[in-house]
């Protein structure tokens, strides 16, 4: 009796970057209004997820909604203000040796997991003893791995050293802190997937865990004792949502405070009074941008000037306003604009059709036969670009390229393909010519993974196969040294050397575009985005919507 | 009759097992497995090399056929197994809290189908061709052709943002627990209109249209003839006699549509965002969660395989024929 089901708009839960950097936040909203009295405890925040959590231990899921949710219930040694600075959070201070191999960290004695049990060294010990542990099945233990010990000098003092200088060091103790007094046990059976804390977790954060009912909602209360006082929004819950368009259809009915837009819903659907007078936007750049990749093992495309030919060619402006509505900012490089890494003075390839032509015809590109195709002992120029099915922007994207390049006289072909093949029967065994795909960017600036000449077997992320021996050495300089300042001058010069070299076209950085309910105030828009200060979110009390909770 | 029950019963096992062996080696078909959705394979700082330990704990690294002897080692002692997601929750509770909210919602559904086709169909019959038999013709058509993900946000829009009388997605309110016990049950029933409305005009142009050509079977018949000639009120030839024998394939059918109950209405729940079965079973198929997907699908087979034996036994009750050309043939 039921019908077979039409076409559905089901994408994959998409995986958010979390933590991140950002660059300068516009607030589109109509204001503060007047009538606001000052900071009150109380009420209940909404959110919508489009994905269900995949349990309540972060450090063992991958998914965006878990983190969320996680990083209100756990917190780190250290954590990311809104500048983007790492600073103390459950240590209250820490020093680092002169050689960068020692971490010393000095613990709060006032923070206490949500049972009570006051957080100590052991925990941190007990954290980095999971991590590492062969049968814990975390994707995140890279960084755990590169320690050589974890000692616990006294109930609140640790000391983590490193065999080797490693700049990820500091800013891997933001990770999350387990409960040994909860875990211990699950750790060393190996199943710490079925310990009840994945269900119902203790943790130590500014928010206890109340209720996760599977596929409708996770519910969680301020915790009245947390060591940076008590946050101000009384509830949080996330309502799972899975349709995109009826999270939209439930922030036109005030049914949610805080989601999460598309382009076009940010720049055509959301511009009328009532939005405006209910829900702030925000606008921030993305943790993550599309690119437009080859195979470097291809000699057509190993060719330098080919690749900066095809980059004069595209115009990456008529691309983000063609594709994301204008919400999104150019990538000169792997890094996002006004993060600290980040360097401007790279060299840009503005959209120059003639200068491509010319840069083509010197590497031997020229139409011989007058077919209006390229043409280099006589075969012509063409190749296919590959990208996943269900991606319209990337399909777009396709589209836009294949015209451009046209233009130049290289004939494309565009084939999208469902995303686990694209990825594991394509991607990773290196079987395509050109794809347009994306990379997320963590809060570190090292990118070892994706551009050292060491990565590019099967399984690991160098999928164009690059080698370059100057970029081998900045980021093995960039990721030995645990100063700033240092790292800044290798990372600046591997963006000067990717953007000469162009061994993938960087598009755009998409921006993200939350709203959060206008009744909710203390939003500090930041480089860090708008999450870094949530417990110190309220709502006036005469604005408060929920009073039950 | 009881015997014949149980051999059926017992035929249902080697069918069963068919079922499952099939399956379980054509969802391994489908392009890539488990553990390439575990990691996002844009995100750099995920370390692909944890993957080796998950196989082995899943035991993907085994050959197929293992994998499957394995499984079906544990399904005869009732263990479905645990879900390849993070959270390793064992099958039969995650089926096991997703099935009661998607059994209600379709067993409602299916009832207001019933209560509106039985009287549109026999009508339509009845008075064929005529102006209420064209247009419902056209209303039911309309609603079999109308995309139910559509319609859905239509009458989100009109009743939950226009009017404002009920909510728009979900089971219940942010603030349920704090309730009256009768406002809770208003609240839950608020819920409930909009997903039960979009399902029930989907599928009501099927059953109407059973039992309207049905009737117009039944009513050729001579025994309506008969009953007419006995000076019989038309109510009474109608409602009495052709309404039962009409609603005999129309009983067939509700039979087979059993399963589906437990199967759960994808897009329904997708978009009204109830967390019944069509949302679990969509989610393990993309996330390729074979223990989740094979257990809905025992669960389903299983219930085909009764709901057809069912058919069949009450066919012999119902249709004293059958009853008696069985016990002739034998």
């Amino acid at each position: 009796m039921r019908r077979a089901g039409g076409t559905l708009g089901l994408l994959p839960a998409i995986l958010l970057a979390l933590a991140g950097c950002g660059v300068e936040v516009e607030g589109k909203g109509d204001g503060v209004p007047s009538a606001a009295s000052g900071p009150a405890y109380g009420d209940t925040f909404i959110e919508a997820s489009i994905g269900d959590i995949q349990g309540l231990i972060p450090s063992i899921t991958s998914d965006g909604a878990s983190h969320a949710v996680g990083a209100l219930i756990y917190d780190g040694l250290v954590k990311r203000d809104k500048d983007d600075n790492i600073v103390p959070h459950l240590a209250e201070s820490w020093e680092i040796s002169a050689d960068c191999l020692t971490l010393t960290f000095k613990l709060r004695k006032d923070a206490k997991w949500h049972d009570g049990w006051l957080f100590t060294a052991a925990d941190v010990r007990f954290t980095y003893e999971t991590m590492i542990h062969p049968k814990t099945p975390t994707a995140y233990k890279e960084d755990f791995l590169q320690v050589k010990d974890v000692e616990v000098l006294d109930p609140f003092t640790v000391r983590v050293t490193y065999p080797t200088p490693y700049a990820k060091a500091l800013d891997s103790w933001a990770f999350y802190m387990l409960p040994r007094h909860l875990l211990a046990g699950y750790v060393q059976g190996g199943n710490l997937r079925e310990a009840p804390q994945n269900r119902q977790p203790i943790g130590n954060g500014p928010y206890r865990f109340v209720e996760w009912k599977p596929g409708e909602k996770v519910v969680l209360v301020a915790n009245p004792d947390y060591f940076e006082g008590r946050p101000f929004l009384s509830r949080i819950v996330y309502r799972i949502i899975p349709s995109q368009a009826t999270i939209f259809l439930e922030l036109k009915a005030k049914g949610v405070d805080y989601a999460n837009l598309t382009a076009i819903q940010f720049d055509r659907q959301t511009n009328y009074r009532a939005f405006r007078k209910a829900y702030h936007k925000y606008q921030y750049a993305g943790n993550a941008y599309t690119y437009f990749g080859f195979n470097l093992k291809d000699p057509r495309f190993a060719d330098r000037r080919v690749r900066q030919a095809f980059a004069h060619a595209i115009d990456k402006q008529e691309l983000i306003d063609g594709v994301v509505l204008g919400l999104g900012r150019e990538a000169t490089g792997p890094y996002k604009p006004g993060t600290w890494a980040y360097n401007p003075m790279v060299a840009r390839y503005a959209y120059n059709p003639a200068r491509a032509k010319a840069l083509l015809a010197e590497a031997g590109w020229v139409d011989r036969n007058g077919d209006g195709v390229l043409d280099k002992d006589g075969q012509p120029f063409a190749f296919t670009i590959l990208t996943n099915q269900g991606n319209e922007e990337r399909k777009k994207i396709a589209e836009i390229v294949q015209q451009r390049l046209r233009e130049v006289g290289v004939a494309v072909e565009i084939r999208t393909l469902e995303w686990a093949s694209f990825i594991k029967d394509f991607v990773k065994k290196r079987r395509f010519e050109a794809i347009i795909l994306g990379w997320g960017i963590g809060t570190d600036p090292d990118q070892y993974n994706i551009w050292h000449s060491s990565k590019t077997g099967p399984d690991e992320l160098n999928h164009i196969s690059y080698q370059n021996p100057e970029v081998d050495r900045l980021l093995d300089l960039g990721r030995a040294s645990c100063r700033r300042e240092e790292r800044k001058k290798h990372y600046e010069r591997l963006q000067e050397v990717l953007a000469e070299d162009q061994p993938l076209i960087f598009l755009y950085f998409r921006d993200a575009l939350p709203v959060v309910a206008l009744r909710v105030r203390g939003v500090e828009p930041s480089p860090n985005g708008i999450m870094h200060n949530f417990p110190k979110w309220y709502v006036p009390k005469e604005l408060q919507r929920y009073t039950s909770g | 009759m009881l015997l014949y029950a149980l051999r059926r019963l017992a035929l249902a096992v080697p069918l069963l097992i068919g079922i499952t062996f099939i399956s379980f080696f054509v969802i391994q078909l489908a392009p890539g497995g488990p553990l390439d959705f575990l990691i996002n394979p844009e995100m750099p700082n995920f370390d692909p090399k944890f993957i080796e330990a998950i196989k082995q704990e899943f035991d993907l690294d085994k050959p197929i056929h293992i994998q499957y002897w394995k499984w079906l080692n544990r399904l005869v002692r009732l263990d479905f197994g645990r879900s390849f997601a993070p959270d390793g929750r064992p099958v039969l509770q995650k089926i096991g809290e997703r099935l009661p909210i998607t059994l209600f919602l379709n067993i409602v559904e299916m009832l207001v189908i019933l209560a509106l086709a039985v009287p549109i169909g026999v009508l339509s019959a009845t008075r064929q061709y005529s102006v209420f038999d064209k247009t419902t013709t056209v209303f039911v058509f309309v609603g079999f052709a109308t995309p139910d993900f559509w319609l859905a946000l239509l009458l989100m829009i009109l009743f939950g943002i226009q009017l404002g009388w009920l909510p728009i997605s979900g089971l219940r309110d942010i603030n349920w627990e704090y309730l009256s016990f009768w406002r809770q049950q208003w609240d839950l029933l608020s819920h409930l209109i909009l997903p039960i409305a979009v399902a029930t005009f989907g599928g009501l142009a099927g059953f109407s249209r059973y039992m309207r050509q049905s009737m117009l079977e039944v009513v050729r018949q001579e025994y309506i003839q008969t009953a007419r000639a006995k000076g019989l009120s038309e109510q009474a030839v109608i409602g009495k006699h052709a309404l039962r024998n009409a609603l005999l394939p129309v009983v067939t059918i509700l039979g087979l549509s059993l399963p589906g109950l437990i199967g759960g209405s994808v897009i329904v729940e997708w978009t009204f965002a109830i967390p019944g079965m069509g949302q679990l079973m969509v989610q393990a198929v993309f996330s390729r969660d074979y223990p989740v997907i094979m257990g809905n699908l025992v669960i389903v087979s299983s219930l085909t395989l009764f709901a057809n034996l069912l058919a069949d036994i009450s066919y012999g009750l119902v249709d004293p024929r059958i009853r008696v050309g069985r016990r002739g043939r034998r």
